[in-house]
């Protein structure tokens, strides 16, 4: 950088453009500050589901998983967790945007289990009484804490900048009809 | 893959239309060098005999004269653009095979169209069509854009979410073309490959007859156990086998998954080790790939094997 100052030659014109240097390397190092992004969550046969007692109406202690904090405020975790909630049909119960239907709603901080990402995780895998199906084997532990990490947007559970804006995923409608059917003409 | 070995009409007229366009490139581009050259060698000399600075009449003419040979040569490349683009748009004719693609990241879902809903067929990376026959290719897209690429057969593409666009081919001699997605669609956009397979009307036929059926039901005990693994574990979420409990279209349709050459979007060929492989961690095989690795004990994994190679 003194290089390019020196190169400058007077004194004004070496200190701006020094200044733009400068300027230019904050913005390629502000670049390099990106949410970091596991493409390999789990090596296969590394950990089987977390044993969870789960008693009468109340949260299972909640299992420790060091894994599981890269999935809270994660924007492609909330976002993957999103279009999960789709493509697994929990909005069948939840309903799409988690205000409840056949199951309870979602979309708000209290949950019957425990509203902590461990208590939400033991509820999508074990499974609760009254109608919650248990999910275990079925569902990845990373897809389940791409899961959690959604629906407890849905809850304001997590700051407001890892909300997702809109669906990652196209709506269930399928594409618009074909504006010129090629064959009528 | 090449647009250089056209096999159907459409794909004849692109290539006629490139070629075209390399040879009138390439002479206008040996003309205007050798202008360059004489320009060199000329003004050079010039320089030399005149001394002052010399007024050239004779430019405006030559500029004049290039304008006018530019232009229609452009005008005539339009024209033939356009009568390409045309021809190739060529309308479906009754009795054309419909095929709806659509993109996935990072594979093909292929359906073929029917009036009656109980013969329409279902599957992934792998296109069937009859020589001789027109096959209109309707292709839309469930996450971001994709582009449908054949160079054998048509030009590209694009596949849309929320968009149904189509297009017209006809493959003219049998053969396996291959096919890939040509727009950048994210982490594995390079291994989003599909295979065109042309082949004769009556083998088309005999193969549309197979992927009628549903999945093969387990013959030995090891295959009906493999069937128990695929129902109770994570792959029932995801996929489909017809004739089964396993009903999701998450991830690619596998009632014939034994019928298919490749695996994972042509990125393996369709073996048992390269199943396992991409079964137990598919992560390794495609980083980023939307299958989760899966945790099976080694004779769940066998059993699953078996079953999964039953289905032909």
């Amino acid at each position: 950088m003194s290089s390019v100052a020196d190169c400058g030659g007077g004194g004004g014109a070496g200190r701006a453009r020094s200044g733009a240097v400068a300027l230019l390397l904050l913005g390629v190092l502000a670049a390099c500050e990106r949410e970091r992004r596991v493409y390999r969550e789990v090596p296969p046969g590394a950990t089987a589901f977390p044993a969870v007692q789960t008693g009468e109406l109340q949260a299972g202690p909640p299992t420790a998983d060091p894994t599981a904090g890269a999935y809270q405020e994660n924007r492609w975790a909330v976002s993957q967790g999103q279009i999960l909630f789709t493509q697994f049909n929990c909005a069948g119960c939840h309903s799409a945007g988690g205000g409840g239907g056949m199951g309870p709603p979602l979309n708000d901080p209290e949950w019957i289990y425990g509203s902590d990402p461990e208590n939400i995780f033991a509820t999508v895998v074990e499974g609760r009484p009254n109608g919650m199906p248990s999910f275990r084997g079925r569902i990845g532990n990373a897809q389940v804490w791409q899961l959690v990490a959604y629906v407890r947007t849905l809850g304001g559970l997590t700051a407001k900048d890892t909300w997702p804006a809109r669906a990652d995923a196209m709506d269930e409608v399928g594409p618009e009809p074909d504006p010129m059917p090629r064959g009528a003409l | 893959m090449s647009a250089a070995d056209p096999a159907g009409p459409q794909a004849d007229r692109i290539w006629d239309l490139g070629l075209l366009f390399i040879t009138l490139g390439s002479v206008v581009y040996a003309v205007v060098i050798g202008f360059l050259l004489y320009a060199l060698w000329q003004g050079g000399r010039r320089v030399e005999s005149v001394g002052g600075p010399a007024v050239e009449h004779g430019l405006t003419q030559w500029v004049a004269g290039a304008i006018v040979v530019t232009t229609v040569l452009l005008l005539g490349l339009l024209v033939a653009n356009l009568a390409v683009g045309r021809a190739t748009a060529e309308f479906a004719q009754p009795g054309a095979l419909t095929i709806r693609v659509t993109g996935h990241q990072w594979w093909w879902e292929i359906e073929y169209a029917d009036p009656e809903p109980s013969r329409r067929v279902v599957t992934a990376n792998e296109i069937h069509i009859p020589v001789g026959r027109q096959v209109r290719v309707e292709v839309s897209s469930r996450d971001v854009i994709h582009s449908f690429w054949v160079p054998n057969l048509h030009g590209k593409l694009d596949l849309t979410p929320g968009y149904r666009a189509s297009t017209v081919l006809r493959a003219d001699r049998p053969g396996v073309y291959h096919g890939r997605c040509a727009e950048f669609c994210g982490l594995q956009h390079a291994r989003m490959d599909f295979r065109v397979i042309a082949e004769s009307p009556g083998r088309f036929a005999a193969w549309y007859e197979g992927q009628l059926r549903p999945g093969r039901a387990p013959a030995t005990t090891l295959e009906q156990q493999g069937q128990q693994v695929f129902l109770s574990r994570g792959c029932v979420l995801c996929h489909t086998v017809r004739g089964s409990a396993a009903g999701s279209r998450v991830g690619p349709d596998l009632t014939h998954l034994a019928s298919r050459g490749t695996i994972a979007a042509g990125t393996l060929p369709n073996t048992r080790g390269h199943l396992a492989g991409w079964v137990l961690d598919p992560q390794s095989i495609k980083p980023g790939v939307l299958m989760p690795p899966n945790q099976l004990a080694a004779n769940e994994l066998r059993a699953l094997l078996a079953y999964l190679q039953s289905l032909n």
